[in-house]
C-alpha cells in the first residue's frame, strides 16, 4: 500500500509566472546585497578574531555576575550569551585579546575568584589571531566561489544539448541561493563562522543537486518532443519531478525543522542556514534556474531572428 | 594505530568490486544480492571496534580493523596554530655575528668606533684609521663572507661599511629556524606523553600542533612557549646593582632579573659576554633537593661545553656565576672550585613541576626564535562527549523519522530504499576507518549531505517506476527503465558533488576538507549501495522469486 502526495497529471503552469518571480528574487537579492555590504555578517571569531569561552558553572549565575568576575581581567568588548541550561553554561567572546594563548586559564582564574574555587569549568576555548581570521575568510570565499564556478561549467557541459545556458541558470540559482541565505543570516544576526560555512557549502551541494534534477528531466522531455516549445517542456519536466520535489525537499526540511526547535543555541547557526537554503534551494530550481535558459534561448532567437531580417 | 591489517577490507573491497562486476555484466540478480548480504555482514563486524564493544582477544586477531579517528571537536583537545617569529632568528644571527666581528677586529688589532645593529637589520661597522681600510675588507671576504659589504657614510674620521647579509644567507637561515623550532617542539610534546599527537609545518613560518584528549593545555602551551636560551654569564660585584639601576650599567655590563617573588624581582648586575650556552646541554633531570631549596635540575654538558665550563671555573673561582634562562636569573652561585666534567645544576626553589619542565625544555634544546600562539581551539572532555552524543542522537532520530517515511511511502520498495541507505551509511563508516580519516562536525554535516543525496536517488528511481507502471509496463521492465531514466540525474549530480569535494579539498582549510571527504566517501557509497545494491535486489526479485506485482 503505497502513498502518493502529488496526483500523476498534474499541470500546473510554473514557467508563466516567470517574470514576477524572477523580479522577486531580483528585489530580495539586491535587498541581500545591501545588507551584506552595509550591515555585515556577524562574523565569528573564526573570521573576526578574537576568543570565545563557553564556561559551564555548579549552579546558577547570572550574567552580570560574570560580567563582574570578569572586570578585573581588562577585557574590553565582552559578549556574554547564555546558552539556555538554566543560567548554568555561558558563552563568553572576547573581541580583541592581547595574550591569547592563556584566555582560557585568565578567564577560569577570574571566575574561580570571585565564585569559588571550582564553580566554573571551562569547557571550549577558542581564539583565533586577526592574521589568521582574515585567511580562514580568504580560503573561505575561495572555496565557495571555486566551487561554484565549477559546478557552473560542468553544468553547461552536460547539458549543452538543450542549451549551454543551463550552466548559467544554474550558477545564478546558486549565488541567488547563497545570497539568500546570507541575507537571512545577516537579519537574523546568526553567527557566521566555520561551521555555518559547512552548513552553506551543504546548502550549495543541495541546490545544484536538485537543479541538476529538474534540468535532466527538462534534457529528456526536450529530446522525446522536439516540436514543443521550450516553456511547455519546462513546465511539463518541473510538474513531473514535483513529487520527488515535495518528497526530498520535504523530508529534508522537516528534519531541519525538528533540528531548529530541538538542537540549542550552539547548533541555530547551522540549523537556520540549511533550513532556509533548502527551501531557497527547491525554490530557485524551478523559478530562477530554468527561467534564465528560457529567457537567454528567447534572446538568441530574437537576435538570430533580426539578423536574419 | 596499532593494529595495521588491512586484509578485511580489502575482502570488502574484492566483494564490491565481483558485485560492479555483475552489475555491468548483468549477472544474476540472486549472486550479487548474497554478495552484498556478505559485503554488510563484514562491515558490521569492522565497525565493531568503533562502537568500543570490548571484543575477547581472539576477535581482535582476525579482525584487526582500525577505528574511526574523532576530530577535536568531538573527541576534546587542543588544537594550535604556532607562529615562529623568524625575523627573530635572522636578528639574532646578525647580532652573534656583530658580536664576532668585534671580536675578530681585536684580535686582528684594528681599531673600530662602532660595531652595531641597525634597525635595517644591517651591520654598521665604523673604523678609526682610514689606512686599515684594505686589511678589513680582507677580513670581511675571508671570514664574514655572507655578508655584503658596501662602505656607509661615516660619522668618525675613518672609514665606514654596511653589512647586509646575502638574501640566500638569509633564506637559509628561516629555513634552518623553522626545522629547528619544529624539531624542539616536536621533542617537547613528545615528552608530554599524550598520544597520536601531530606536529607538522604548515606554510611558511607556522607550526601547527593537535594534541587529542590532553588534560592541561595551559602546562602544555607553557611549555611550547618557552624559548629556552641557557646562557651562563659572570655577575660584576666590582660595582653596586643599585647605582647601576640609578645611572645605567657600566660599560660592558647588564642588569637581569630574577624570578618574580613575592619581595619583587632581584637585579643582578653580569657581564654581558656569554661564556657557554644551552646547546652543549645533552641531558637534565629532576634531583630530589633540600627541603629549603626544593628539587633542581642536574644539567650534564658535552665535551666542548664541560671544556668551555672546566677553564670558565677555573679562571673565576670566589666569583658569582649567573645562570640565565629566556633572560631570567635563576641562580648565581658562588664558583667555589674548578668544576670538570661538566656537570652543573640548576636551583631556584621550584615546584616540582616547573623543576620538570625546566628539565624538558633544556633537554629538548632552544627555539631558534619566540613563538607566539595565533590560534587555539580547546575542546574540554565533557564537551566533546556531549557533542558526540547530541550527534548520534540527531543521526539516529534523523535516519529513523527518513526510513520509516521510507517504507510507509514506497512501502516494499521502500524497504529495499532503506536496505541501500543502510549499508551506505555501514560502507560510510567503514571507510572512513579504513582511510584513517578524521571525522569532525562538518565531517558529519558532509555525511548527512550525501545520506540525503541517496536517499533522492532511491526516490527517483521509484518515481520513474510508479511512471512506468502507470503506462502499463511489466515489473521487470519498469524496474529496468526506472533505473535507466533515473540515472542521468542521479550521475551528473553525483559526479558534480564528487569533483566540488576534490576542490574544496584542495581550496579548503581544515574544517572544510573534513567536509570535502565525508563528500567524496559519501557519494562513492551512496552510489553503491543505493543504485547498485537496490538493483541487485530488485532483480533478484524479478528473476529468482518470479515477482508479478511490483509494489511501489
Amino acid at each position: 500500500m503505497s502513498l502518493q502526495f502529488i496526483a500523476p497529471n498534474l499541470d500546473l503552469d510554473f514557467v508563466g509566472k516567470r517574470k514576477f518571480f524572477v523580479a522577486l528574487s531580483s528585489v530580495v537579492n539586491l535587498v541581500a546585497l545591501f545588507l551584506l555590504i552595509f550591515v555585515g555578517l556577524n562574523y565569528g571569531v573564526d573570521f573576526a578574531g578574537g576568543s570565545v569561552v563557553q564556561a559551564r558553572f555548579k549552579g546558577q549565575v547570572a550574567p552580570n555576575a560574570i560580567r563582574d568576575a570578569l572586570a578585573p581581567l581588562n577585557l574590553k568588548d565582552v559578549t556574554v550569551q547564555d546558552l539556555g541550561h538554566s543560567g548554568r553554561e555561558y558563552l563568553l567572546r572576547f573581541e580583541k585579546v592581547e595574550n591569547m594563548g592563556s584566555i582560557g586559564a585568565q578567564v577560569g582564574q577570574a571566575l574561580d575568584r570571585k565564585l569559588g574555587a571550582g564553580a566554573a569549568d571551562i569547557v571550549r576555548v577558542e581564539s583565533v589571531g586577526a592574521k589568521v581570521g582574515k585567511s580562514l575568510r580568504r580560503d573561505a570565499f575561495g572555496a565557495v566561489i571555486v566551487a561554484t564556478l565549477f559546478m557552473g561549467v560542468f553544468i553547461a557541459m552536460r547539458f549543452r544539448r538543450v542549451s549551454w545556458s543551463f550552466g548559467a541558470g544554474a550558477v545564478i540559482a546558486l549565488v541567488h541561493d547563497v545570497l539568500v541565505v546570507v541575507g537571512a543570516l545577516v537579519v537574523s544576526h546568526l553567527q557566521f563562522d566555520l561551521t555555518t560555512l559547512a552548513a552553506l557549502l551543504t546548502v550549495i551541494g543541495y541546490s545544484v543537486h536538485d537543479t541538476i534534477i529538474v534540468s535532466d528531466r527538462i534534457r529528456e522531455d526536450a529530446m522525446a518532443r522536439r516540436r514543443d516549445t521550450l516553456a511547455s517542456i519546462m513546465n511539463r519536466a518541473i510538474n513531473e519531478t514535483l513529487s520527488r520535489t515535495i518528497l526530498t525537499s520535504g523530508t529534508a526540511i522537516a528534519v531541519l525543522v525538528a533540528l531548529l526547535a530541538l538542537g540549542g543555541p550552539i547548533l541555530r547557526p547551522s540549523a537556520f542556514t540549511l533550513l532556509v537554503g533548502f527551501i531557497t534551494g527547491t525554490y530557485s530550481s524551478i523559478y530562477i534556474a530554468s527561467p534564465v535558459v528560457l529567457f537567454w534561448e528567447q534572446r538568441v532567437r530574437t537576435s538570430a531572428l533580426s539578423r536574419a531580417a | 594505530m596499532e593494529n595495521q591489517n588491512f586484509a578485511p577490507i580489502l575482502i570488502l573491497l574484492a566483494l564490491a568490486g565481483a558485485i560492479l562486476y555483475l552489475h555491468f555484466t548483468n549477472g544474476a540478480g540472486a549472486t550479487r544480492l548474497y554478495l552484498a548480504a556478505t559485503l554488510a555482514a563484514l562491515a558490521v563486524l569492522l565497525l565493531v571496534p568503533t562502537v568500543n564493544i570490548s571484543l575477547p582477544e581472539w576477535w581482535k586477531a582476525y579482525f584487526p580493523a582500525p577505528k574511526i579517528q574523532l576530530g577535536l571537536d568531538l573527541q576534546g583537545g587542543t588544537h594550535m596554530l604556532l607562529e615562529v617569529k623568524l625575523d627573530a632568528a635572522v636578528r639574532s644571527t646578525v647580532t652573534r655575528r656583530a658580536d664576532d666581528l668585534k671580536r675578530e677586529l681585536k684580535l686582528n688589532h684594528l681599531a673600530f668606533a662602532q660595531v652595531s645593529v641597525e634597525p635595517s637589520g644591517a651591520v654598521l661597522a665604523q673604523l678609526k684609521d682610514a689606512a686599515e681600510r684594505t686589511a678589513f675588507q680582507e677580513l670581511a671576504e675571508k671570514s664574514f663572507s655572507e655578508f655584503t659589504f658596501a662602505p656607509a657614510e661615516a660619522v668618525g674620521s675613518g672609514p665606514a661599511f654596511e653589512l647586509k647579509l646575502r638574501p640566500l644567507e638569509e633564506t637559509r637561515i628561516r629555513r634552518g629556524a623553522m626545522d629547528q623550532a619544529l624539531e624542539t617542539i616536536r621533542n617537547r610534546i613528545d615528552q608530554l606523553g599524550v598520544r597520536e599527537t601531530t606536529v607538522a609545518r604548515e606554510g611558511e613560518n607556522e607550526i601547527l600542533v593537535q594534541l587529542p584528549g590532553i588534560q592541561d593545555p595551559e602546562r602544555a602551551k607553557e611549555l611550547i612557549g618557552k624559548t629556552a636560551v641557557l646562557e651562563f654569564k659572570l655577575v660584576d660585584d666590582s660595582h653596586n646593582v643599585q647605582d647601576a639601576l640609578q645611572t645605567g650599567p657600566p660599560p660592558g655590563d647588564e642588569v637581569v632579573y630574577g624570578p618574580p617573588r613575592r619581595e619583587g624581582r632581584e637585579p643582578f648586575l653580569v657581564e654581558s659576554p656569554v661564556l657557554m650556552t644551552g646547546d652543549s646541554v645533552v641531558d637534565a633531570r629532576v634531583r630530589p633537593g633540600s627541603r629549603l631549596e626544593g628539587p633542581y635540575v642536574s644539567v650534564d654538558l658535552d665535551q666542548r661545553g664541560a671544556r668551555i665550563f672546566d677553564a670558565v671555573t677555573a679562571d673565576n673561582v670566589g666569583r658569582r656565576l649567573a645562570i640565565i634562562l629566556d633572560g631570567t636569573v635563576y641562580s648565581a652561585p658562588v664558583i667555589k672550585e674548578r668544576i670538570p666534567g661538566g656537570k652543573v645544576s640548576i636551583t631556584g626553589r621550584f615546584s616540582i613541576n616547573e623543576a620538570h619542565d625546566l628539565a624538558i625544555v633544556l633537554r629538548s634544546g632552544a627555539l631558534p626564535a619566540p613563538v607566539e600562539i595565533i590560534e587555539e581551539r580547546t575542546v574540554g572532555p565533557s564537551l566533546g562527549r556531549d557533542s558526540i552524543h547530541q550527534g548520534e542522537l540527531s543521526f539516529v532520530v534523523g535516519a529513523a523519522m527518513v526510513l520509516i517515511f521510507m517504507a510507509a511511502y514506497y512501502s516494499r520498495a521502500g524497504v529495499v530504499a532503506d536496505a541501500g541507505l543502510t549499508l551506505n551509511i555501514l560502507l560510510l563508516l567503514c571507510m572512513m576507518a579504513a582511510m584513517q580519516a578524521t571525522l569532525t562536525l562538518p565531517g558529519i554535516a558532509g555525511i548527512v549531505l550525501t545520506l540525503g543525496m541517496s536517499v533522492d536517488a532511491n526516490v527517483l528511481v521509484n518515481e520513474r517506476m510508479r511512471e512506468e507502471l502507470r503506462n502499463g509496463r511489466s515489473p521487470r521492465e519498469a524496474v529496468r527503465l526506472g533505473y535507466e531514466h533515473a540515472w542521468s540525474a542521479i550521475r551528473d549530480s553525483n559526479i558534480s558533488t564528487f569533483v566540488a569535494g576534490l576542490i574544496l579539498f584542495q581550496f579548503g582549510t581544515g574544517p572544510v576538507k573534513g567536509f570535502a571527504v565525508t563528500l567524496c566517501v559519501g557519494v562513492l557509497t551512496g552510489l553503491f549501495s543505493c543504485v547498485v545494491v537496490t538493483r541487485a535486489w530488485y532483480d533478484y526479485l524479478i528473476s529468482a522469486r518470479k515477482l508479478a506485482v511490483l509494489s511501489v
